[in-house]
């Protein structure tokens, strides 16, 4: 437990030390919901189908995510350069079992992304959402959970990279359209079709919709909010287990 | 297990030649995809004793490195340090051995302070414990009074520093270095050696340390010289120039080098190696022999030169040619490096 506590604590550490990366983190979510949100809901006001919502508002559960999965993602962008200096060579021949340098990684990356997300909250009020202290406790429990599945995910993804340029290849190529089909710019049941299946496929979907439910009591949701949190809890312990089984594939091939 | 690991590791503390070796590698063979890294190694380093790995860029000793601490399994043959398998029994390995290796890692957003901490806890060090350890660390590195500085601040040299306390904090049998002078001027360079020779002498540490650099190889107690995969040469550096006879005679041709080195083996009776547009003789009284085949060959002769034997004349013994040869482009590190020797 040791190495993984040191390991997140070194990822905190690092965070508040480059102070860029904190004005990033403050405040792109800001300009990110207030520039998209404005945009599309005088565009789309009519015909959104966000019933009487307001975009602006319809759009919040979906910018929270989105702040989420980018932090989540792009901190585990440290595991290449940890890889390209000796750094991460200095931890695989530590005696540290592999699941506690994962396990310290990931949670490192989650912590940041969380904190991000809960941070997102402070606007909520201007989103008319007006919270109860259950309900803020359960909206961290969705975000810590989101946060974990994509911080795991990132690092699966990362692990096996050398370069960072690949790294946002894949994360274009992959994850912006999880983005754009989780139901944050428009409802699932506005879809059709196949865009619909992998709506529902998608894990981000229930990340939406659980923080749909919990912000805007009244909005319909496609989905009962335990229910989205336990496919939320089971997809954070498959990317869990996808970063292990990364991690574990030593071979004759070199560390780095 | 356990028992007989700390009993090996308590037999190579005692000093002197016949104990068991810290580190045996038996007839290692790595291949990748398409070529032989290591084409069967062995050798053994004994304990407390500064070992070095002495070969070109494209040698093996990187991969020889990789597997020694523990991150790549050899194709066959197998690695053994203070009775641990490299392959087989890596977790135990890991507690026994303090790794540097060429790039960096220490943190440079950490403190001194910080870096050592943080490696401390990968090996299971805490509290006091540690806090004491860190702090003879950082004044054994000579660093006491910058524990409280992020690394980003401080010089090559000082980075470095901080890499071998890092290496050194679990108190570690044995300390396999790469490279570890990669970058550094020569006073730093010197520190290091200095600092790796008290190692050896007051904490009875083995170190084996890969290097490129003959001046530095030189300063090891034996030497491993590795050329393209195989060990071409084993021994203390006296005994390795020792086997190569009287003097080398360089001279540079003035037309065709392997024409004057036909005529030269005609007339003297000698071995001679073609080099380029150079001839090389090893001879006893190498400065009587100038003036006669100066003399014999007049106007073939551009240059000549006569020199006690340096380990390059042992890899050029050993393996016919240079020991930077012009075919063997390596990276542009080791080209500047190169372009530095001459």
């Amino acid at each position: 437990m040791l190495p993984a506590f040191t390991l997140w604590w070194r990822e905190i550490v690092r965070f508040y030390r480059q102070p860029t990366r904190v004005v990033g983190v403050l405040a792109s979510p800001l300009v990110f919901w207030l520039v998209i949100g404005s945009g599309f809901g005088t565009s789309f006001r009519s015909g959104s189908g966000a019933g009487q919502q307001h975009y602006l508002d319809y759009f919040y559960p979906g910018a929270l995510i989105m702040i989420v999965l980018f932090t989540s993602i792009f901190t585990m962008m440290s595991v290449i350069e940890d890889r390209k200096e000796g750094f991460l060579l200095s931890v695989l021949v530590a005696p540290v079992p592999r699941t506690a340098i994962v396990l310290g990684k990931v949670l490192g990356g989650t912590t940041l992304s969380a904190v991000q997300g809960m941070i997102f909250l402070i606007f909520a009020p201007f989103a008319g959402v007006h919270l109860q202290l259950l309900s803020v406790l359960l909206v961290a429990v969705v975000v810590f959970l989101v946060s974990f599945s994509l911080t795991a995910l990132g690092f699966a993804i990362a692990w096996p990279m050398d370069s960072s340029q690949a790294f946002h290849a894949i994360v274009n190529l992959f994850l912006i359209p999880l983005w754009l089909l989780s139901g944050a710019l428009f409802p699932l049941a506005g879809a059709s079709g196949w865009i619909r299946i992998i709506m529902r496929l998608n894990p981000l979907t229930y990340g939406v919709e659980a923080l749909r439910g919990l912000l805007y009591p009244g909005a319909e949701t496609s989905f009962p909010l335990a229910s989205a949190m336990a496919t939320l809890a089971l997809f954070s312990l498959i990317m869990f287990g996808l970063a292990l089984l990364m991690v574990n594939r030593r071979s004759t091939r070199p560390a780095a | 297990m356990v028992s007989k690991v700390s009993a090996l590791a308590d037999a190579g503390r005692e000093p002197g030649p016949i104990s068991t070796p810290v580190i045996s590698v038996e007839n290692v063979v790595h291949r990748y995809e398409t070529r032989t890294a290591l084409n069967g190694v062995s050798f053994e380093v004994h304990p407390a004793e500064l070992f070095g790995l002495l070969g070109p860029n494209g040698s093996g000793k990187t991969t020889l490195f990789r597997i020694l601490s523990t991150l790549m399994i050899p194709t066959s043959g197998r690695a053994v340090i203070m009775g641990c398998d490299a392959a087989q029994d890596a977790a135990s390995l890991r507690r026994q051995i303090g790794v540097v290796f060429q790039a960096q890692s220490v943190d440079p957003k950490l403190t001194a302070y910080e870096n050592l901490w943080h490696q401390g806890h990968l090996y299971g060090l805490r509290g006091s414990t540690l806090k004491k350890r860190i702090g003879e660390i950082l004044t054994r590195v000579g660093l006491a009074d910058r524990a409280k500085e992020r690394v980003e601040t401080f010089s090559g040299g000082m980075q470095r520093r901080i890499e071998l306390g890092k290496g050194l904090l679990h108190y570690p049998g044995v300390l396999l270095l790469d490279e570890p002078t990669t970058g550094l001027d020569p006073g730093a360079r010197r520190d290091l050696w200095q600092y790796l020779q008290i190692l050896r002498d007051e904490e009875q540490v083995s170190v084996l340390v890969t290097t490129h650099l003959m001046e530095e190889a030189e300063r090891c107690d034996r030497l491993a010289i590795l050329n393209e995969g195989n060990l071409v040469a084993l021994g203390t550096p006296a005994e390795l120039k020792s086997e190569i006879g009287g003097d080398i005679i360089m001279l540079d041709a003035a037309h065709d080098a392997t024409l004057l080195a036909e005529h030269i083996r005609a007339r003297f009776r000698v071995e001679t190696t073609v080099m380029e547009n150079q001839v090389r003789i090893e001879r006893e009284g190498g400065h009587r022999f100038v003036p006669d085949v100066v003399e014999a060959f007049p106007g073939e002769i551009q240059a000549i030169s006569v020199s006690k034997p340096a380990l390059e004349d042992v890899f050029i013994r050993r393996t016919g040619h240079k020991f930077w040869s012009e075919d063997r482009e390596a990276n542009s590190e080791s080209d500047k490096k190169r372009k530095k020797r001459r």
